[in-house]
């Protein structure tokens, strides 16, 4: 364990990737404290304040508070620097729940038609089927159907990404139960459910950790997408999705409205793959050095 | 003596800080003259390779030469620059890898791959170079070499792709063949004839061979010289007949003696205790189907018999897809058998659903080929060991225990159980995998190959174990193995096994002085030749 952790600190890839997500969730997390406002006030007084302007921001109760317009404000006075900050909560999370939901739901139709050869045939066609529908437009039927919140989005976003990892798993497992200490664990008369997930599921787990930062990098983006189109989740929560959709239409004037939520959306994804790739590198044996 | 073709003169080869020795090689020196064959035996571990791979110029980059000189015919190997060492090899020096399906491109026929080779290192036409492939594929006795040209290494047998290999080796008539194990991923019989087939060609080329391998019956067979490796250190270094049968060193008499015979040791009285593990007419049929869904059967088992008594030990030979390790199988129900009956003890369990079968396992147990790969590498030596008793009921503290005895009765460190598997040797897993075995207090004791990965010296150890378990406990013993040395030495029954049946069965004395049949007189003559009987030590 300690070498696994030694080896991930030594890896610039993954050290790159860690420290700008950890710097991502700790914005995400200190949102309240980092000079902002409720992502959600307007202030009429401040319609289309210019980046960086130093001013007052009235909210609704009468009060008003010397505040910075970072990145502005935009068409109805809403101040951007704070909706792209809690904004980074909405994509941190949906990135990586749907990974969470994506692995727990494919890692279990993997092992089952990895290692019940008869459910195998029924639910790879299923597999096979769900694959050959585009992810977006699934997503958007999906969260067309059950309504726009949190978990539906991640629901939506997840489900396409699901045949991705079955396959994955059941690839493994097919391998994985034909090693000999598969079959002595067999012979030692130890249960199914115990030889799937003592001895198969621990062995398969560097690959899964792996695609589910990769699951989580698509994620965050299908979100922007969805929020973009004004399919995510509710238009009162700040999502980068949301931010560049409503600047879009002053997009000449203001640029800025769209590009301050992309400069983050960018690294983020960036961060995530890194790390993926990173891990891969140390974990997959395939791409482990000989003899490291 | 005539002049030396490759003279390796003090070689040394450092490993990277933190292994476990400082050099993987230490101060060798060698020479091979023309038409001589150096056999290079050692354990694993001792060096050989890496001498070998540093000759080529193919050694890994973590390694590097520091002291020595590698001449090959007067030319320095170790300062030649990249480009003439590509142009040495295939045309001064031929190489054969220990695993021919790997050493060949699975996208390539073998006849491009041949002519890749020759295309590269010499300015032929095209029909020069087919007519001087078709020739060499003669020469390595290939049937049908025009068939040959067109086939994909995955076509052929392991012993037609190491012919494959072969042919590229010597198609330019180099001064120089390596060959690194070239016969141990083999069958016997095939041994026998890749063995011939590289001396022959020798006799014709003239060449230098320098032999890689780990068995001294193979050293008696084709050796001229031989040089005993240990640690990175040359331990002896002499013509065969000296070092074989007047060995100076220890170390050289301790892994001569490690070798078992072909001669069985007298055999133990019979056995009279009850059947523990049988099973009769037992066949098991593999079912493909092609795109319209039509079977096409392949029976990959027959018609086998066996039964095991307690404390007595019946082995099980054969070559590879001779049906040995199926049969085991499903003896042990790993798979499912397709007809026959199986018992173990009283209880019939050929076609028992897994459920039922789950609280009679204990009474079977068995012990994998690969020691690596047999142990779980994710939970350490003492989750493994106490899995099966726990699971037939003992409570984790008597498991523990038992776990504990059975550490020091396999010889290991209590504190092993601590450990994970990969801080282990070879020889040291496949004790765990006994033990853990033995946890579950079993009747029988299937050794499904359980030897065959490992170093003579190690094999020695273990059988030894094994025989020392079977008297305390009284354990009936089913010993798959494709050695038929080691089958003599533990066997009181051996059972021959060819393309899915048994082909004969007999006591293992008597079978081995007077086989019936054809197919086990030509095992018997291509097992590899007896050691010369050693002479006395002068004191």
């Amino acid at each position: 364990m300690k070498v696994i952790v030694r080896k991930l600190l030594a890896h610039s890839t993954i050290r790159f990737g860690a420290s700008v997500l950890g710097l991502l969730i700790a914005l995400a997390l200190l949102a309240p404290w980092l000079g902002t406002v409720d992502p959600a006030a307007m202030d009429s007084a401040n319609i289309n304040t210019q980046a960086g302007t130093h001013g007052t921001f009235s909210l609704l109760d009468g009060t008003s508070l010397a505040h910075t317009f970072w990145m502005g404000a935009d068409n109805f006075g809403r101040d951007i620097y704070s909706r792209v900050l809690y904004g980074t909560r909405v994509s941190l999370v949906v990135g990586l729940c749907t990974a969470v939901v994506a692995l727990l739901v494919g890692g279990l139709l993997g092992m089952l038609a990895g290692y019940f050869r008869t459910l195998d045939a029924l639910l790879m066609r299923v597999m096979d089927g769900l694959m050959a529908i585009p992810a977006i437009l699934l997503a958007i039927a999906l969260v067309a159907a059950m309504g726009a919140q949190l978990w539906t989005v991640v629901v939506a976003i997840a489900v396409p990404e699901i045949p991705r990892v079955t396959r994955l798993v059941r690839s493994l497992v097919l391998t994985l139960r034909e090693e000999p200490f598969v079959e002595a664990a067999k012979a030692l008369a130890t249960p199914t459910p115990v030889i799937l997930l003592r001895h198969i599921l621990p062995n398969a787990m560097a690959p899964l950790i792996v695609q589910g930062t990769f699951i989580a990098a698509s994620a965050v983006l299908t979100e922007a997408i969805l929020s973009f189109l004004g399919l995510g989740l509710p238009a009162d929560i700040p999502t980068w999705g949301n931010i560049m959709a409503e600047g879009r239409v002053q997009f000449t004037q203001y640029p800025g409205n769209v590009l301050f939520p992309a400069l983050f959306l960018v690294p983020t994804v960036l961060a995530i793959n890194l790390l993926g790739d990173g891990l891969r590198d140390v974990l997959d044996p395939k791409f482990a050095k000989r003899g490291a | 003596m005539s002049e030396a073709i490759l003279s390796i003169q003090g070689l040394s080869v450092a490993l990277p800080a933190g292994g476990d020795r400082q050099h993987a090689v230490q101060g060798i020196s060698l020479d091979i003259a023309a038409g001589q064959t150096l056999c290079v035996v050692g354990e694993s571990g001792s060096g050989k390779s890496v001498m070998a791979t540093s000759v080529m110029g193919l050694l890994d980059q973590a390694l590097r030469p520091d002291a020595g000189q590698i001449l090959l015919q007067g030319e320095s190997l170790l300062q030649a620059a990249p480009a003439r060492l590509r142009q040495l090899r295939g045309q001064v020096m031929g190489m054969v890898f220990q695993e021919p399906m790997t050493a060949l491109n699975p996208v390539m026929t073998c006849g491009d791959q041949v002519d890749e080779l020759l295309a590269t290192h010499t300015d032929w036409p095209a029909a020069r170079r087919r007519a001087e492939i078709l020739q060499v594929f003669e020469r390595v006795r290939l049937p049908d070499p025009e068939r040959m040209l067109r086939s994909y290494p995955h076509q052929l047998s392991g012993g037609q792709r190491q012919r494959i290999v072969i042919a590229m080796a010597v198609i330019l008539k180099p001064a120089l063949l390596i060959c690194d194990e070239p016969t141990t991923a083999l069958d016997v019989t095939t041994q026998k004839e890749i063995l011939r087939l590289i001396a022959d060609l020798q006799r014709e080329q003239g060449s230098a061979v320098l032999f890689i391998t780990h068995d001294m019956g193979v050293v008696a067979e084709i050796a001229d010289e031989v040089l005993v490796m240990h640690h990175g250190r040359a331990v002896e270094c002499g013509p065969k007949d000296e070092v074989l049968r007047r060995p100076r060193e220890a170390y050289t008499r301790q892994l001569l003696a490690a070798v078992p015979g072909m001669t069985p040791p007298p055999p133990r009285p019979e056995p009279a205790g009850p059947v523990l593990l049988a099973g009769q007419g037992v066949g098991k049929t593999y079912i493909a189907r092609d795109w319209l869904g039509r079977a096409r059967p392949t029976q990959a088992l027959r018609e086998a018999a066996v039964a095991v008594r307690a404390g007595e030990t019946v082995g099980i030979v054969g070559e590879s897809g001779s049906g040995k390790s199926t049969f085991a199988r499903c003896l042990i129900r790993l798979i499912d058998p397709t007809e026959g009956h199986i018992h173990w003890g009283q209880d019939e369990v050929a076609s028992l659903p897994e459920s039922r079968l789950r609280p009679l396992r204990h009474r079977v147990q068995v012990v994998f080929q690969d020691p690596n790969r047999s142990l779980n590498p994710r939970r350490t030596v003492g989750q493994s060991m106490v899995e099966g008793a726990m699971n037939f009921g003992q409570s984790r503290a008597e498991a523990e225990a038992l776990a504990a005895e059975l550490m020091a009765q396999v010889r290991l460190p209590v504190e092993a159980l601590q450990r994970y598997p990969s801080q282990f040797s070879g020889g040291q897993r496949q004790r765990l995998a006994i033990a853990r075995a033995l946890a579950c207090k079993p009747q029988v004791l299937v050794a499904d190959e359980a030897v065959s990965a490992l170093d003579v010296s190690v094999q020695a150890q273990i059988l030894k174990l094994l025989r020392e378990a079977q008297d305390r406990l009284g354990l009936g013993l089913l010993f798959i193995t494709h050695d038929l040395r080691v089958a003599a030495q533990l066997c009181d029954r051996v059972i021959v096994m060819h393309q899915g049946r048994i082909v004969e069965q007999g006591p293992t004395a008597e079978l081995y002085a007077r086989p019936q049949q054809a197919y086990t007189r030509s095992l018997f003559d291509a097992a590899p030749a007896a050691l010369p009987p050693m002479e006395d030590v002068p004191a």
